[in-house]
């Protein structure tokens, strides 16, 4: 058992969500000096600090809720893999351009219709972070979208590539609507009881639509699968998450308290 | 916005930290106040007599929230409030809406092309994509480079008529 398990289930769950953003940010700053084009730099970094901005309205809202005397830097930077809550998509290497763009494409659709249903949560805090989220992961679907439609539309080798990109990430979709496996489930039930949580498998009809007509647009192929990853949301990550993590963690734990 | 029970002297104090708060500038936007972009919600005082400023991020990681918070402590300490806090609130969202006109023409004399108006947005039918005028010249003739600009809050244009690239504040 992780020690993310004996959370309060609102912490759990604030951390899940928390969780998502970070990773997802931390993949994107990756990209920075190395997009296609300067433009693509800039803009994956700024996705990547709304990403990060979100995380860290959730990372304090769960160190409050936790009550426990870690702050969002304790949990961003001091809690191991096992104690990370967020879906395995996330955590995978950004690949090729196109890979990485399938990604922000699903995910935002995901996010989109999570922060839209989010903002009628019965908790206030919750609510008001979704609201300030939607219009940005808005703009970050549309922006993933303009990419897919581009190289799937494109030439014989973008259209190739991107087909690769949506098959390379399809195993991993699945996870983000699922609301059990065989290692829990998601989000905790109480939550759903009382308004807080979003159930994730009401998220996925209107947002695979939204994938749907991109890749129909793009003259791409809706990818078939045959496994899918779980785990994620219980702690149990795959093998590019530790290398994330030594990344993202490494100053703050080689030099406690450093700034500059 | 400073609605107070405690006589005139308390309200003449109250609006006087208000003036303070709302001169800081925006440290990436410095032609603006943060009462010019909306980012100062209000000013209050608490039961025990503490100074509360609200302050709400345009983007949920605008990294200059952190100097805002400082600079508005600064300003107030300075001005003879010595029991001062600042509060983040995220709800409502800020929204482009909140700038002022007078934010809106500073912003175009200092090169940045304003975000649409509320009353702009209303004018046209759903789904317009509105024209954006060049800052440097005026003209209506203009193409967007890239969605995402210097800062979470900008893209990138140019103007087919001067030629010349400009930021413009995006409608949120």
């Amino acid at each position: 058992m992780t020690a993310c398990a004996t959370l309060p289930a609102l912490a759990r769950y604030t951390i899940g969500l928390a969780d998502d953003a970070l990773v997802l940010a931390q993949r994107c700053g990756e990209w920075i000096t190395r997009a296609p084009q300067l433009e693509e730099d800039v803009a994956l970094a700024n996705i990547g600090l709304d990403l990060l901005g979100q995380a860290r309205s959730l990372l304090t809202y769960a160190s409050q809720v936790e009550d426990d005397g870690r702050d969002e830097d304790d949990l961003a930077y001091l809690r191991d893999e096992r104690d990370f809550l967020n879906v395995q998509l996330v955590e995978q290497e950004n690949g090729d351009f196109a890979v990485s763009m399938a990604r922000l494409l699903v995910f935002s659709a995901y996010s989109y219709e999570l922060y839209r249903r989010l903002q009628r949560s019965t908790d206030e805090t919750l609510a008001a972070v979704a609201a300030k989220a939607i219009k940005e992961v808005d703009y970050h679907r549309d922006h993933a979208r303009e990419w897919v439609l581009r190289l799937g539309d494109g030439t014989d080798v973008s259209h190739e590539r991107m087909q690769t990109g949506l098959d390379t990430v399809w195993p991993y979709v699945d996870e983000l609507f699922a609301t059990t496996s065989r290692h829990g489930s998601w989000p905790p039930p109480e939550l759903l009881q009382n308004g807080v949580a979003v159930d994730p498998s009401q998220l996925r009809e209107p947002a695979i639509a939204y994938v749907q007509q991109v890749i129909d647009d793009a003259t791409l192929d809706l990818p078939t699968v045959s496994w899918a990853a779980t785990g994620g949301r219980q702690g149990i990550h795959s093998s590019p998450m530790g290398h994330l993590l030594a990344e993202l963690q490494h100053i703050h734990r080689s030099y406690p308290g450093a700034s500059w | 916005m400073t609605s107070v029970d405690g006589g005139p002297a308390l309200n003449a104090d109250l609006a006087r930290a208000r003036r303070l708060a709302a001169a800081v500038p925006d440290p990436e936007v410095p032609v603006l106040s943060i009462d010019d972009l909306g980012v100062l919600r209000d000013v209050t005082k608490d039961d025990e007599g503490t100074v509360v400023v609200r302050i709400t991020p345009t983007y949920s990681g605008c990294p200059a929230m952190d100097t805002i918070r400082a600079d508005v402590l600064t300003a107030l300490h300075d001005g003879g409030f010595a029991d001062v806090r600042v509060d983040l609130v995220l709800s409502p969202a800020w929204t482009t809406d909140w700038m002022s006109e007078d934010g809106r023409r500073k912003l175009a004399e200092y090169g940045i092309a304003p975000p649409a108006s509320d009353a702009e947005r209303r004018r046209g039918p759903v789904g317009l994509t509105l024209r954006v005028r060049c800052p440097q010249c005026g003209s209506p003739d203009t193409e967007e480079l890239s969605r995402f600009g210097s800062t979470a809050c900008k893209s990138l244009w140019r103007c087919r008529s001067c030629l010349e690239p400009f930021d413009h504040f995006k409608t949120l």
